[in-house]
């Protein structure tokens, strides 16, 4: 491999995506949308939503729970009301959009059955708050109800065992119900793979295209040389998307950020070894930009946003379906993105995942270094 | 490696490459030494572009061998690659990097040191005429300059094998002749120079030539030692008729064929002393108004009609305009 080779590859390139209009858009601008976007569309859920209560019971029981929803910041406790008649009233009146009665056997239902059965009326004019306001008010009751029942098991001297009533809540959100600072890293990881897979998905493509891939095709530029000058460009660009990606998450969107930025540097230099050779494979077999952009778009949104662990916790997820998470290489990313974010992990806790990475690393370079045939058909 | 001119820089020995149905290349045997211009010449589709391809290596050929410098292509193309210089037939520098960028990539692709490629490149663009146009994003150009770019990028690494595809279409007569001059420089230095065109006046200007028509070379001679071959003789007959006459003229005996030309018709006849008289008498008789018909050396052109035959002629006049 030849140095001199590489650079010339890899300054050309950059001279190209520095002078085209689009590709700048889509290494600098992109990533700026995409956070506002996927950022702002998890925050955009709920806060704050206007709720009533009507509580049939009126038991010590049924006050803590309700004391729950106060505490909530997702809800803002509105009034109390006292018949069926008044929840008409405060719905059609616009006091609410959300209404929680508790029934008169609240109590009994949780110490008998396990089973705490809470009616939420909601306003669906809204639909998109009415389900996300309806799933938070289900898993602020489920964390009651597994508690009181937590409590009951260990008064009685018996084992804890988990309650499956969580779970459905637990997979649209995390346990403290802080949707925001939990997905955002991950939001990161999705908008890192999409850039860097779009702009490389483009590189080889794009030369094909334009007709010069002939003339390069004829010079001394091997396989190798041609993967690590085009790849380079764009790996600077990926840092560059990842401060981006970084400042939005902690000065707009105040996640904490509680690990070592050269851990995130690290892990992100992993990442996007990985991205950024799926994009180049794609651009060498299939030699068409739109249609390699369309596939890396198509390979890269659907199965991270939804396998990654991103939104939907992968503990949670029926098990033929966690197998295949293990191939998506995001997901381990996201794995180490919240740890150093939110438990702020240190290289030597995260050995999994990052050998993981390591792993998808070693793969990808070598078939993408092998991947570029010099020849026209 | 062979000393210049003992072994030939490229050796080219029943090449043949099909797509599908069609036999782009057919049997196809010839060499070049060091030091040789070598026209490929041919109607639209005859294959030369891919004998250039397989030549420089970016296309694999069915069966056949081709040796560059002594050296394999099929077995260790990068090795050959280095002394190649290819220009494909679609232009194909980087339409949105300036001329001197475009120059500089290929010298570094090339490895060729810093001082060796100024000196290289001032004297090449002075010989083209470019030197004003360095700064200028090579997509900005004209046709003819970004023809005379490639050919400058192509020579920036002194290649001992130079491989050109139709260079000069689209270029200007003066563009043209600075493009030759060039390439009669390099012819100097030792370098196998091949190239395809498009312009059959052109081909008189090579050392020798390869006339291929549907994949197969049957001809590849000298232009003279072509003519030579050339059976009959050629007559010119200046008029601004050419069309009557050719129709006037194409039933008289001893005539062969007629090919029209700018201004007027070259009569391919069996004997010209004997025929002149017979030429002008059919002429008279018609009364289609001429100067007087005079025997001349065939054109490339009649050579092609003579050899190839009609069909070939016309692809070629096709292609060429
Ligand atoms: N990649 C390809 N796939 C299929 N057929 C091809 C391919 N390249 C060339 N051909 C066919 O091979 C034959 C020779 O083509 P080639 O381009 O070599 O001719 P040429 O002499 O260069 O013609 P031109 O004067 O038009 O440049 C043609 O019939 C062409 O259609
Ligand atoms: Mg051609």
């Amino acid at each position: 491999m030849r140095i001199r080779r590489v650079s010339a590859i890899a300054l050309k390139e950059l001279l190209q995506v520095w002078r085209d209009p689009r590709s700048l858009m889509l290494a600098l601008l992109m990533p700026v949308m995409q956070m506002l976007l996927l950022g702002y569309g998890v925050n955009l859920d709920i806060s704050h939503v206007p709720t009533c209560t009507y509580d049939e019971e009126g038991s010590q029981l049924s006050q803590a729970l309700i004391a729950r929803f106060q505490a909530s910041r997702y809800f803002d406790l509105v009034a109390g009301l006292d018949s069926q008649r008044q929840i008409r009233h405060a719905m059609d009146g616009g006091l609410c959009k959300l209404v929680i009665v508790i029934p008169a056997g609240f109590s009994r239902q949780i110490s008998e059955f396990h089973h705490a059965s809470v009616q939420a009326i909601v306003d669906a004019t809204d639909d998109n708050t009415a389900t996300i306001a309806t799933a938070y008010a289900s898993a602020v009751v489920q964390g009651f109800s597994n508690e009181v029942q937590m409590r009951y098991e260990a008064l009685r001297g018996g084992t804890v065992v988990a309650q499956p009533l969580a779970v459905q809540s637990r997979v649209w959100f995390n346990e403290d119900l802080d949707s925001r600072d939990f997905i955002i890293p991950g939001v990161v990881a999705l908008v890192l793979a999409l850039v860097g897979a779009q702009l490389t998905s483009l590189t080889i493509a794009r030369e094909w295209e334009r007709g010069t891939m002939e003339l390069l095709l004829s010079t001394p530029v091997t396989p190798l040389e041609m993967m690590i000058g085009k790849l380079l460009p764009y790996f600077v660009i990926g840092l560059v998307d990842a401060g981006i990606c970084l400042a939005f998450a902690l000065l707009l969107f105040h996640v904490p950020f509680r690990g070592a930025f050269a851990t995130l540097l690290l892990t992100t230099s992993l990442f996007l070894v990985v991205v950024l050779n799926i994009g180049y494979l794609l651009s060498v077999l299939i030699r068409n930009q739109l249609g390699a952009s369309q596939i890396a778009m198509f390979v890269t949104i659907m199965p991270i946003s939804l396998l990654s662990g991103y939104t939907f916790p992968i503990d949670q997820m029926p098990a033929a379906i966690r197998a295949v998470t293990y191939v998506i290489y995001a997901r381990y990313f996201v794995t180490i993105l919240k740890a150093v974010f939110l438990k702020g992990s240190g290289i030597g806790a995260l050995w999994g995942p990052v050998s993981a990475l390591i792993l998808y690393d070693i793969l990808v370079v070598w078939i993408a270094g092998r991947a570029f045939r010099k020849r026209i058909a | 490696m062979s000393e210049p001119g003992a072994e030939p820089s490229i050796r080219v020995a029943a090449l043949t490459k099909r797509f599908g149905a069609v036999t782009a290349i057919d049997n196809v045997t010839f060499a070049v030494t060091s030091g040789e211009l070598f026209g490929l010449i041919g109607p639209d589709g005859a294959g030369k572009t891919t004998v250039l391809r397989v030549l420089a290596g970016v296309m694999a050929a069915d069966s056949g061998s081709v040796q560059v410098g002594g050296v394999d292509v099929v077995a260790y193309p990068e090795q050959v690659r280095a002394r190649i210089s290819y220009m494909p037939q679609r232009f194909g520098l980087y339409e949105d990097l300036t001329v001197d960028e475009n120059i500089r990539f290929f010298a570094d692709v090339f490895e060729v040191p810093r001082r060796v490629r100024e000196e290289r490149a001032a004297r090449l663009l002075a010989a083209s005429g470019m030197q004003r146009f360095r700064r200028h994003l090579a997509g900005q150009l004209s046709g003819g300059m970004k023809q005379k770019l490639g050919l400058t990028c192509a020579l920036v690494h002194a290649p001992k094998v130079v491989l050109l595809d139709e260079p000069t279409t689209g270029v200007d007569p003066v563009s043209r002749r600075e493009f030759w001059q060039i390439l009669y420089g390099l012819r100097a230095e030792g370098a196998a120079i091949v190239i395809s065109t498009a312009y059959l006046d052109e081909a008189d200007r090579c050392d020798r030539l390869a006339l291929m028509h549907s994949g197969g070379l049957p001809y590849c001679e000298a232009p003279d030692a072509l003519r030579a071959r050339m059976p009959g003789a050629m007559v010119e007959i200046p008029t601004p008729r050419a069309r009557a006459a050719r129709e006037a003229l194409a039933s008289v005996p001893g005539v062969r064929s007629v090919l029209m030309v700018g201004d007027g018709v070259h009569v391919h006849v069996d004997d010209a002393r004997k025929a002149l008289s017979d030429l002008e008498r059919a002429l008279a008789q018609q009364g289609i108004e001429h100067t007087g018909a005079r025997e001349i050396l065939p054109s490339i052109e009649d050579l092609f009609v003579a050899l190839l035959g009609n069909a070939a002629a016309a692809g070629r006049k096709a292609g060429a305009s």
